[in-house]
């Protein structure tokens, strides 16, 4: 599903993000990344759903190869990830309705479809009677529902979240692990990037642990081992 | 491309608008400011050109004849007259014809002046009256019918009057007008580009993070660029329409003064050019020139953050 092979990511200021990095993550796993803060999880993050191009080394996610991918391309590749970020990135002039919406309009499905989907979507959210509020009119946890029902309503094969918990309270936190943990269930594959040690520890799934931009540890139903 | 994205782009564009208000309020206001000034100017660019126009379209020859030229050698000459190339009208004035005009010409006053000179022969010549179909022929044409003088016994032209020199100065004046009309009006419109582009700039800006959210979402380039398209194609309509109520509306009320005002001796009318010449000429320009400017000042704008 996810394959990196001996991949190298230097910054145009010269600064080394990650170096030598071969992982491979099946179909319907559940992946922690941890490690400390400039380890270069979020780059590790951001090569999977190309918004950075690897400096050496090959990437195939879903079958697309990486490396070679054209600017073009790019859009379709994201169709098939489900992206997930720390501070949302909902479209602030949008609904929560519009912006789950909007993930279907980019793949051009049709109308009805799309209200069907979407619908089904933010019950699974259990944002029905919020779908018509702004961002700025919802919780933080509210929000990252509503980023995360917009992730998953194309269905992806892949749902790539970096640190979904960072600005949320604890139980908030575990309402949003509940719902990945759904969807994980139903069949997509998770890399969650984050440092929620209660998170990591309590559910035991894959961590893979990144220091100085080299895997330290990869471990099936790890601990996080870090304290924080 | 579907036609329920196709609506959607559409339904994004109206949407856009309506909730940037602010940002859309200033952006038709600087196409309205910008098209309203460039407006008023073309209305007076239009207007001197018609007067000029005017004045370039009475320009004539008198061609008088020699005094002992015999008259039945007038149609040879007038014919030869004809044929010189650019002449669009040639009328023969006999001296008779040409007194009586001269009387209309200077009517109740001159009429005394005409009264003490009764008595002696009628001292005006026979004429021709040539026009000619391009008024900068003019000073041309006049050479060549003076050229019949050239080994015609007798030869038939007393004087060819045409005004020489006040001609030639009127057109300088008339060519400096329209220059530095076609140099304000070139100047003013890239004013207006460049501050329209600035304007949709900083709406763009502003929606930065909104074209990089769309592309991580798997947005291609094209689908995030039509709503703005037709949200510029919408920012420049609007702007355009404004000037061309106000400029409608002002020049339908001066044409109305001028006329009423006429009957008190005012002439202002008989300069102005009537609206309905020009006036969807200028409507359309403007909306033209704002379709341009809310186009291109959206999309060179968001090419920049389309390469996120």
């Amino acid at each position: 599903m996810i394959e990196l092979q001996d991949v190298y990511k230097t910054y145009a200021d010269g600064g080394m993000a990650l170096s030598g990095i071969t992982l491979r993550i099946e179909r319907n796993e559940f992946a922690y990344i941890v490690g400390p803060s400039g380890a270069g999880k979020s780059t590790l993050m951001k090569l999977i759903y190309r918004e950075e191009r690897p400096s050496k080394g090959t990437i195939f996610v879903n079958n697309f190869n990486l490396a070679k991918l054209s600017h073009g391309k790019i859009p379709y590749l994201r169709r098939n990830i489900g992206v997930v970020f720390q501070d949302f990135k909902l479209l602030p002039r949008m609904t929560a309705y519009e912006n789950i919406a909007f993930a279907m309009e980019v793949i051009e499905a049709p109308m009805r479809v799309v209200k069907r989907r979407t619908a089904e979507v933010l019950d699974l959210v259990k944002l029905t009677d919020r779908a018509n509020a702004y961002p700025s009119q919802l919780s933080g946890g509210e929000q990252q529902r509503v980023a995360i029902a917009r992730a998953i309503v194309n269905k992806p094969l892949v749902i790539v979240a970096d640190e979904p918990t960072g600005n949320l309270d604890p139980e908030t936190s575990w309402d949003i692990m509940k719902l990945l943990e759904e969807i994980n269930f139903r069949g997509a594959t998770i890399v969650m990037a984050t440092h929620n040690k209660e998170i990591v520890n309590t559910m035991r799934k894959r961590v893979i642990a990144i220091e100085q931009g080299s895997v330290v540890r990869d471990e099936l139903k790890g601990e996080y081992g870090y304290e924080n | 491309m579907r036609i329920s994205t196709v609506a959607r782009h559409f339904r994004e564009g109206f949407r856009s608008i309506w909730r940037n208000g602010w940002m859309a309020f200033a952006t038709i206001s600087s196409i309205a400011i910008c098209l309203l000034v460039l407006g008023v100017f073309v209305l007076i660019a239009v207007n001197v050109n018609h007067v000029t126009n005017n004045i370039e379209q009475n320009i004539e020859i008198r061609v008088f004849l020699d005094v002992g030229f015999p008259p039945a050698k007038v149609p040879v000459v007038q014919d030869q007259i004809g044929s010189i190339p650019g002449v669009k009208y040639i009328e023969f004035i006999p001296k008779a014809i040409g007194l009586q005009r001269l009387r209309e010409q200077l009517g109740e006053d001159g009429k005394k002046l005409l009264e003490t000179q009764k008595n002696i022969p009628n001292p005006i010549p026979d004429a021709f009256l040539v026009k000619v179909y391009e008024p900068r022929q003019v000073e041309d044409v006049a050479n060549r019918i003076l050229l019949l003088n050239e080994g015609a016994e007798p030869a038939p032209i007393m004087k060819v009057n045409y005004g020489a020199k006040t001609v030639r100065m009127l057109f300088n004046v008339i060519d400096m007008i329209r220059y530095i009309g076609v140099v304000l009006i070139v100047a003013l419109t890239v004013m207006t580009m460049f501050l329209i582009a600035n304007t949709i700039k900083i709406t763009i800006i502003a929606r930065r993070s909104e074209i990089s959210i769309m592309k991580l979402v798997g947005a291609t380039h094209n689908f995030i660029r039509w709503p703005f398209f037709v949200e510029g194609v919408l920012l420049g309509a609007l702007g355009a329409l404004i000037p061309i109520v106000l400029i409608v509306v002002f020049y339908g009320q001066l044409l109305t003064y001028a006329q009423n005002a006429q009957d008190e001796g005012n002439f202002l009318y008989v300069l102005l050019s009537p609206g309905y010449a020009f006036m969807p000429w200028v409507a359309f320009s403007l909306v033209a020139l704002g379709q341009v400017m809310g186009i291109w000042g959206s999309m060179l704008s968001i090419r920049r953050y389309l390469k996120v």
